[in-house]
């Protein structure tokens, strides 16, 4: 799932040299031309780790973003949706495999991303940072965080680079499978008895400032908009597809029965857009910043996997050797 | 939908039958549980394709037994609503994850019995089961690949996964002479050319698993292991946990639908 626009401060571009500048100057035209960069091609420095710190930053938030649903995997109400939300997860683990592979191309392993965001340094999702506290939330993933990505996601299908171009197309056509699915929960607890409808309009009011976050800060003070803009990774503004996301969200909500949580929250006919409240981005700086309520847990438990399967991703590599070695031997007495 | 535990009617047909949904549902349960843990991104994926294969399978066998069975139960209330003395699984598939070595043993000791049991239940003459069991051995094939190659891979690995696969194996053999075990109610059912006798299937198992342990550089323990019980409802602790978490929201919610 989730891109987000995270607020990291690229270092200061040295100047180019003259052979760099002609070269930049015709990755420009290409990009201008939209034409896809392949990993081959000649790319600016800054171009690179760009892209190298969103897609790894990308992927991490789908590793990460196993956790909070995988919470209910054990307690989905009905076989249906157990085999339903365990397939959801898994995806998600595919999608970071083919995003840490598009990040690979780029000249990064997946050890070196991985361990920068075990360390703590790598940035993911501020959503993931929120627990999932009942039943009613895994239909709230779905619907909102689901629905907050592909707004983010489709444009980077039409990225200028190839590799994560081509692994978005497939990750979109996942993400709203996955979306539909987290409504037709909302539907059926909305449609079901009052405790039931109670777990959603709770899941909402939850959920639904934090997936406002989930876009960014406001366009005045994003840090990497104007390159990624001209390089064409990024289409639209944060501000933008918040709108997006709340135009197409409030009529869904008001559809279930449920209200978001904006007593601001009002149809603006002149525009045709649902104008809302303020969004409190000081508790976003927090949750960045390390303070969500599940950052340690979230953190702690990607270290404990690492760190457990430790011996077992050793092993591995100790019987690829030997039967490597093996293999060798035989060879060379039969020659 | 009442939230206290149902009560069935278990012919010998229904009971043989739901010994193969619990066993398939409970373990794919227990793998569902690594989601997100494994030791790598592709283990996450591999087993949860498993637990996914066995959910599915579960769920067939659940919608089968509760139709022979004809008083109206589903799927979701042969799963949610029985409590661990109605459980008819294998006491070996209900044993706690542990380390990646005990999961790949419970899985390798499993499937290498699933794969000629389903393989066997193709030529049954119940119709339904044979349908089911045609899809249950391609997965059950595959199931039993992945488990044996991780099992060689462990054994014959390094010293510490060798030591580790080499517990696991001690530790959990003492359930494998349930595998076997058929009870005068499945040899009804057998009697009938509707399933295979389980113990028809030891001489496929011994020779998959001293092939597979021999390549694994471990030693097979002696003889077979004696705990049993789980045929008859009666489960190692570890049951009741799984269940109480699994069935939760049913049984808080009475008469809620999902």
């Amino acid at each position: 799932m989730y891109t987000q626009a995270l607020n990291a401060r690229d270092a200061v571009a040295q100047p180019l040299s003259a052979e760099e500048t002609a070269k930049s100057a015709a990755f420009q035209a290409r990009v201008d031309d939209e034409q896809r960069i392949e990993p081959n091609d000649w790319m600016p420095e800054a171009y690179r780790r760009t892209l190298v710190r969103q897609i790894s930053q990308h992927a991490h938030s789908e590793i990460v973003g196993m956790l909070p649903e995988g919470n209910w995997i054990t307690r989905a109400p009905s076989l249906k949706r157990k085999a339903a939300l365990l397939a959801k997860v898994q995806d998600e683990g595919g999608h970071g495999l083919y995003l840490y592979a598009a990040a690979e191309t780029l000249g990064v392993s997946r050890e070196e991303v991985v361990d920068q965001l075990l360390s703590g340094k790598a940035k993911y999702s501020s959503i993931f940072n929120y627990p999932t506290l009942t039943w009613a939330d895994i239909g709230a993933i779905g619907w909102l965080v689901d629905g907050a990505a592909i707004m983010n996601q489709i444009p980077l299908c039409r990225c200028s680079y190839g590799p994560y171009a081509r692994a978005m197309i497939r990750i979109c056509k996942e993400e709203s499978f996955h979306q539909r699915q987290g409504y037709e929960i909302m539907l059926t607890l909305s449609a079901g008895t009052a405790e039931q409808k109670a777990l959603a309009q709770d899941a909402l009011n939850r959920w639904w400032w934090p997936c406002l976050m989930m876009f960014g800060p406001p366009d005045g003070e994003s840090q990497h908009s104007d390159a990624s803009t001209r390089w064409k990774i990024k289409r639209f503004s944060n501000d933008q597809l918040r709108q997006k996301f709340v135009d197409a969200t409030v009529p869904q909500a008001h559809f279930l029965g449920l209200t978001p949580p904006d007593p601001e929250l009002a149809f603006d006919e002149a525009s045709g857009h649902w104008r809302f409240g303020e969004i409190d981005w000081e508790e976003f700086r927090q949750v960045l910043a390390g303070n969500g309520p599940c950052n340690r847990d979230r953190l702690r438990v990607r270290r404990k996997a690492h760190a457990d399967g430790a011996w077992v991703r050793e092993a591995a590599l100790a019987f690829a050797e030997k039967r490597r070695a093996r293999k060798a031997d035989a060879e060379k007495q039969a020659a | 939908m009442p939230t206290t535990s149902i009560t069935l009617s278990e012919t010998p047909l229904v009971g043989t039958v739901l010994r193969r949904a619990d066993d398939a549902l409970v373990l794919g349960h227990r793998l569902s549980e690594w989601c997100g843990h494994a030791p790598m991104l592709e283990e996450d994926i591999a087993l949860a394709n498993v637990a996914l294969d066995l959910i599915g399978q579960a769920r067939t066998l659940y919608a089968y037994a509760g139709e022979i069975e004809g008083s109206g139960h589903d799927e979701d209330a042969l799963a949610f609503l029985r409590d661990s003395r109605q459980y008819r699984n294998l006491l070996l598939v209900e044993q706690p994850n542990g380390d990646f070595a005990e999961t790949i043993v419970r899985q390798f000791l499993y499937a290498a019995f699933a794969d000629p049991y389903w393989r066997a239940m193709t030529a049954s003459t119940d119709p339904r089961l044979a349908e089911i069991a045609a899809k249950a051995e391609k997965e059950s094939a595959y199931h039993l690949r992945h488990a044996a190659e991780w099992l060689i891979r462990l054994g014959d690995g390094t010293q510490e996964s060798h030591h580790r696969a080499a517990g696991a194996l001690e530790a959990l053999w003492i359930y494998t002479g349930e595998l076997f075990e058929v009870d005068a109610m499945e040899r009804a059912v057998v009697e009938t050319g509707a399933a295979v006798d389980p113990a028809s299937l030891r001489a496929t198992w011994d020779a998959t698993v001293d092939a597979v342990l021999g390549e694994a550089t471990l030693t097979r323990p002696a003889g077979l292991g004696v705990q049993t019980g789980g045929r008859s409802g009666r489960h190692t602790e570890h049951l009741g946990h799984l269940l109480a978490e699994m069935q939760s929201l049913p049984r808080t919610y009475p008469g809620a639908t999902w």
